[in-house]
């Protein structure tokens, strides 16, 4: 018996079908306790590939027999080498092909459902680090908003769809990971806009996001208007699309709202928050459907893999939006943060054009989970 | 740094630099330092926790050029 490779997209269907199955994580206990593959029906067990050298043995009855066995590292290395020692024994098992590093990089493209008159919006879901982006198709063309730095999957999703990217939008100066949006624009000939208070130290040209200044693909019928909506960063912009579809960015997500701190101080700016939330979203249609930049946790997946929840539904399931005293709300989103996103400052020079790292050290700076939220 | 053995692990990725650490240290003497060069990034977290987990002391370590280089005592 020899080990098999299993590829990240086969372990992202099984967490969104919630298949039952088994992990057997090698990396060392702080990056499995930092970071790891989520699902609901995820059985784990965590010993360093350096403490299995001398024989998988003894861990043998802690392995199932009635589920698939997946090896996992960081790279793929180690979880290749426990595996086959694990397969010499006889089992059957896999490996994460590409390790928690592939993970990390996997893109799942979601429908969430067709325009008006004519287009169609995707979401792209990030899984391994719980990051959203999403393309906007109208009549041969398509804008994309808030793409990864994997910008090959949405250059070939738009050759599939024979359509052209001509827009590329972020919601914000992301902190938790590289934005592919300015290397698509320079790929496609498109224009990348900014919210221009996020943008104030960048080093490269781009189009004002501003309200009032409505984009258009394809045909005039879709528009997205941008809803300044500051918090989470000071330039932070919302989009409503079609009038059906609220692109909330880091502001809101589904079961979580976003943190005023990676920029700055969270006391600056947990005013500007409260104010997005509970006053201007508050003004919008609750039928809009929220479409956030983030998920924290697999809970808040839909059973078809997206994250997508109605306004109104947000307003009265979601707890950041429920809370009535001020002082409340002030001490939970500044009182008790979770530890901020790995390399989190080096990201935001890099999405600035500050610094120019290669690939490999990219990959590093993203290490681990998003961490943008507040729950 | 003065040690006993240099094991040049160079250009190997993970698990490999751990694979010859142990190797090497098992001839080794308790108290000896064995002073390892490598260029995978993920050693530095690697080396750490296994030398912790085996009961050896990692002394120090520095970063130049790209090259780590770690002096760990056998525990």
């Amino acid at each position: 018996m020899t080990v098999q490779p299993m590829t990240a997209s086969t372990i992202a269907k099984k967490v969104v079908n919630q298949d039952p199955f088994f992990i057997l994580d090698v990396r060392n206990e702080d990056a499995f306790a930092d970071w790891k593959i989520e699902g609901k029906n995820i059985q784990y067990l965590n010993i360093p590939y350096f403490d299995l050298l001398d024989g998988v043995e003894e861990i043998l009855e802690q392995l199932p027999t009635d589920q698939d066995i997946v090896v996992v590292c960081a790279k793929e290395g180690s979880s290749i080498m426990v595996g086959e020692m694990i397969a010499e024994e006889g089992r059957a098992v896999h490996y994460l092909r590409g390790g928690m590093k592939a993970w990390s990089e996997h893109l799942e493209p979601v429908k969430i459902g067709d325009l008006k008159d004519v287009g169609e919006l995707y979401q792209f879901v990030r899984i391994g680090k719980g990051c959203l982006s999403y393309m906007i198709v109208s009549n041969g063309e398509a804008a994309i908003v808030d793409a990864t730095r994997m910008t090959d999957v949405f250059i070939d999703f738009a050759k599939t769809l024979d359509v052209k990217i001509t827009h590329i939008l972020d919601t914000h100066l992301h902190a938790d990971h590289i934005s592919g949006g300015r290397k698509i624009a320079e790929a496609v000939n498109g224009t990348y806009w900014l919210p221009p208070k996020d943008a104030s130290e960048v080093t490269f040209a781009y189009e004002s996001l501003e309200e009032g200044r409505t984009i258009t693909i394809g045909d005039t019928t879709i528009a997205i208007q941008p809803l300044y909506s500051p918090g989470h960063t000071i330039g932070s912009t919302s989009f409503i699309v079609d009038d059906t579809y609220l692109l909330s960015g880091d502001i809101l997500f589904i079961d979580s709202i976003g943190r005023p701190d990676l920029a700055g101080l969270a006391e600056d700016w947990v005013g500007d928050l409260r104010e997005s939330l509970y006053k201007r979203y508050k003004e919008l249609s609750g039928e809009l459907i929220v479409l956030p930049a983030h998920f924290m946790i697999i809970e808040e997946l839909n059973s078809d893999g997206s994250v997508s929840g109605k306004l109104g539904t947000l307003f009265a399931e979601n707890h950041g939006l429920n809370i009535e005293s001020e002082v409340e709300f002030r001490e939970m989103v500044t009182g008790n943060l979770p530890p901020q996103p790995n390399a989190y400052q080096q990201i935001r020079e890099t999405n600035m054009g500050k610094l120019t790292p290669d690939e490999e050290t990219q990959r590093e700076m993203e290490i681990g989970p998003n961490r943008c939220a507040i729950r | 740094m003065k040690s006993n053995k240099v094991l040049d692990a160079k250009g190997l990725a993970c698990p490999m630099p751990v694979v010859r650490a142990r190797k090497v240290m098992k001839e080794m003497e308790t108290g000896e330092v064995l002073e390892i060069l490598a260029t995978d990034k993920g050693s530095v977290a690697d080396l750490a926790a296994w030398s912790k987990s085996g009961g050896h002391d990692l002394v120090k370590h520095t970063e130049e050029a790209g090259v780590f280089t770690f002096w760990i005592q056998k525990g």
